[in-house]
């Protein structure tokens, strides 16, 4: 606690009004105000900060890194990585869908409107569109979905189709359905509760969107299940897909060499670094989740 | 307003502050302006492309982090052609961290880095997680005067040594880097540590052993530079635990000339340029017209021993 409350640490982070001297920054230091932070379920929140306009810069896939409050009196030592939930630049905020699980989120959901919160980023390359791609198809499970739901505002920007897949364990949990229908998605739920969420089900939905010519290109995040499925269908019928990763990370500048993932280069097994190289990553190049 | 420029040697730093090697690299250009610093610190470099340790590499303790890298590289052509000049965009002098298994192998890495953009060498003989015959010379006096005096043999670029806290006396092994021909002591790596998950029973870390990373270390470290600082004439950078300015005073009035900082550049990414500033109107507030004043200048030459006496004139 001690080290985030100390003045003489910390001012250096930008605030909403600072004047920027550092402005040819990639990535920034920035005190956010807490403009909410409510339930969304028994397991999940949704923050939503107020940042400096260089924050606004992030897109779809991007990370910030996150220094978490106490939620125990004692320090967490170390920031925690999140990708973007939104990014609304009208009104100068950006936004994090979080389930809370460890230290660091449990100490994120005790924020409270007015708060200060430190967030470094954006971090990392994020999704990226191709100009050829009409519709493009989406299937993330869990945590991972509040990660994936960005790209459909990133779609609808490039006037993208998107067609969202949201695998659950029951219709409690199920992120970012709303996101996804505001922004123009069509959205399928499949759950653990009624065994719509099995690979072989997913994998008929996948075919029948292959089959319509509705899936140019594959994303997916947050499990390693669906992550294999994509594989085997993208290399079946040569569509491109990009998947994000996490990995517990400590610098968030590719310094430290810390948050390694395996890839599979032309037939090479190759380490890297999910702050900086991905967190969005070739599909096929992912050996796991 | 103070001069806040130190000499390490031959080389003038325009501020005692540095990134502890490791923890840093040329893309922190995109947080902090890096023509502030007082040097860059490469990470550590080795002769063959290496890809480090198992992950997990890093795991959070009760008291900061532990983390054990292994020394991942491309190895040293890659960094003599590609990394050296991405840091010779930048003003400061570079300090090339070089680490290798065999004395002889150490040398020639050392002769081979010496190149027009490297400022100084900077002979990491402490790496936690390597012997003290293959890499830790630094926990051994003897092993530690046969690395330098090689290495010294074959450079004429200014030579640090950075030191091991493991060690059991560190005042020995700084008297033989000193002698050995190094020109600064860089004080000291990580603490050699263990995490065990009561969840699973295993080892936090991949590497099992992992280096500890903490504003904890500070009050250790420090003693160890005022020990050594007694014992030698050649400068000292201290690293360890530096999270603000009045770190940064502390480990001079001890007899540091400089210090390099790891964590704080982690926990707050533009830690290294803040603690400058807040350096620069630490000394302004007391008149301090240079910050070298302070190297060395703790006060305890005078210090009452008798517990009587002590007792009676407050603190």
């Amino acid at each position: 606690m001690a080290l985030v409350t100390s003045n003489n640490y910390t001012n250096s982070a930008l605030r909403t009004g600072d004047v920027d001297t550092y402005p040819e920054r990639k990535v920034g230091e920035f005190i956010g105000t807490v403009v909410s932070n409510a339930s969304v379920n028994d397991e999940y929140k949704h923050v939503v900060l107020k940042v400096h306009p260089q924050a606004l810069k992030a897109y779809a896939g991007q990370m910030f890194h996150l220094l978490c409050p106490s939620p125990d009196g004692a320090e967490v030592w170390m920031r925690r990585p999140m990708s973007v939930y939104r990014v609304d630049r009208t009104n100068g905020q950006i936004e994090f869908l979080y389930k809370i699980e460890g230290r660091g989120t449990r100490g994120m959901a005790l924020l409270e409107p007015g708060d200060d919160f430190n967030v470094a980023g954006p971090l990392g390359h994020g999704f990226t569109l191709d100009p050829s791609w009409k519709n493009i198809a989406v299937l993330g499970r869990g945590v991972g979905l509040a990660t994936l739901a960005p790209l459909s505002q990133l779609a609808a920007e490039n006037k993208v189709g998107v067609t969202a897949i949201l695998s659950a364990r029951n219709p409690g949990v199920v992120m970012s359905k709303k996101l996804f229908d505001e922004l123009g998605a069509r959205t399928m739920v499949v759950l653990d509760s009624d065994n719509s969420s099995a690979v072989e089900n997913v994998e008929k939905i996948l075919g029948d969107l292959i089959a319509r010519r509705q899936a140019d290109a594959f994303f997916t995040c947050g499990s390693n299940r669906l992550l294999k499925l994509m594989q085997r269908l993208g290399k079946k019928h040569a569509i491109p897909g990009q998947v994000a990763m996490e990995q517990i990370m400590v610098c968030g500048f590719g310094a430290c060499y810390v948050c390694m993932r395996t890839f599979e280069v032309d037939g090479q097994k190759v380490l890297r670094r999910v702050c900086r190289d991905g967190p969005v990553f070739n599909m096929q190049e992912a050996v796991g989740w | 307003m103070v001069d806040l420029s130190v000499k390490i040697g031959d080389i003038t730093l325009q501020n005692p502050i540095q990134p502890a090697s490791g923890a840093f690299s040329w893309e922190y250009n995109d947080v902090i302006d890096l023509n502030r610093l007082g040097a860059l610190v490469a990470k550590t470099i080795c002769r063959e492309p290496r890809l480090g340790n198992p992950t997990p590499r890093m795991a959070e303790t009760e008291a900061g982090i532990i983390q054990s890298i292994g020394l991942p590289g491309k190895g040293i052509e890659y960094f003599v052609d590609h990394i050296v000049p991405e840091y010779a965009k930048f003003k400061p002098p570079l300090v090339v961290s070089v680490n290798s298994e065999t004395i002889e192998d150490f040398a020639a890495l050392a002769e081979e880095l010496s190149v027009p953009d490297v400022d100084v060498i900077e002979a990491n003989i402490s790496c936690p997680t390597r012997n003290q015959t293959g890499g830790n010379f630094a926990m051994h006096e003897d092993y530690t005067r046969d690395c330098i005096t090689a290495i010294r043999a074959k450079t004429k670029k200014p030579l640090w040594v950075k030191l091991s806290p493991n060690a059991g006396d560190i005042v020995s092994i700084a008297r033989a880097a000193e002698a050995a021909g190094a020109d600064c002591l860089v004080i000291a790596n990580t603490f050699l540590s263990l995490k065990i998950r009561t969840d699973n029973f295993r080892p936090a870390l991949g590497n099992k052993f992992g280096g500890l990373v903490s504003p904890a270390l500070k009050p250790i470290v420090l003693r160890m530079v005022y020990q050594v600082a007694k014992q030698v004439k050649i400068p000292i950078i201290g690293v360890g635990g530096v999270t603000k300015a009045e770190d940064v005073v502390e480990y001079m009035l001890a007899g540091a000339s400089a210090v390099g900082i790891g964590y704080a550049g982690f926990r707050n990414p533009t830690a290294l340029v803040q603690i400058i500033d807040d350096l620069e109107a630490w000394c302004d507030e007391r008149g301090i017209k240079k910050v070298t004043e302070l190297i060395g200048a703790v006060k305890d030459a005078d210090m009452e021993s008798d517990p009587l006496v002590a007792a009676s004139v407050g603190v």
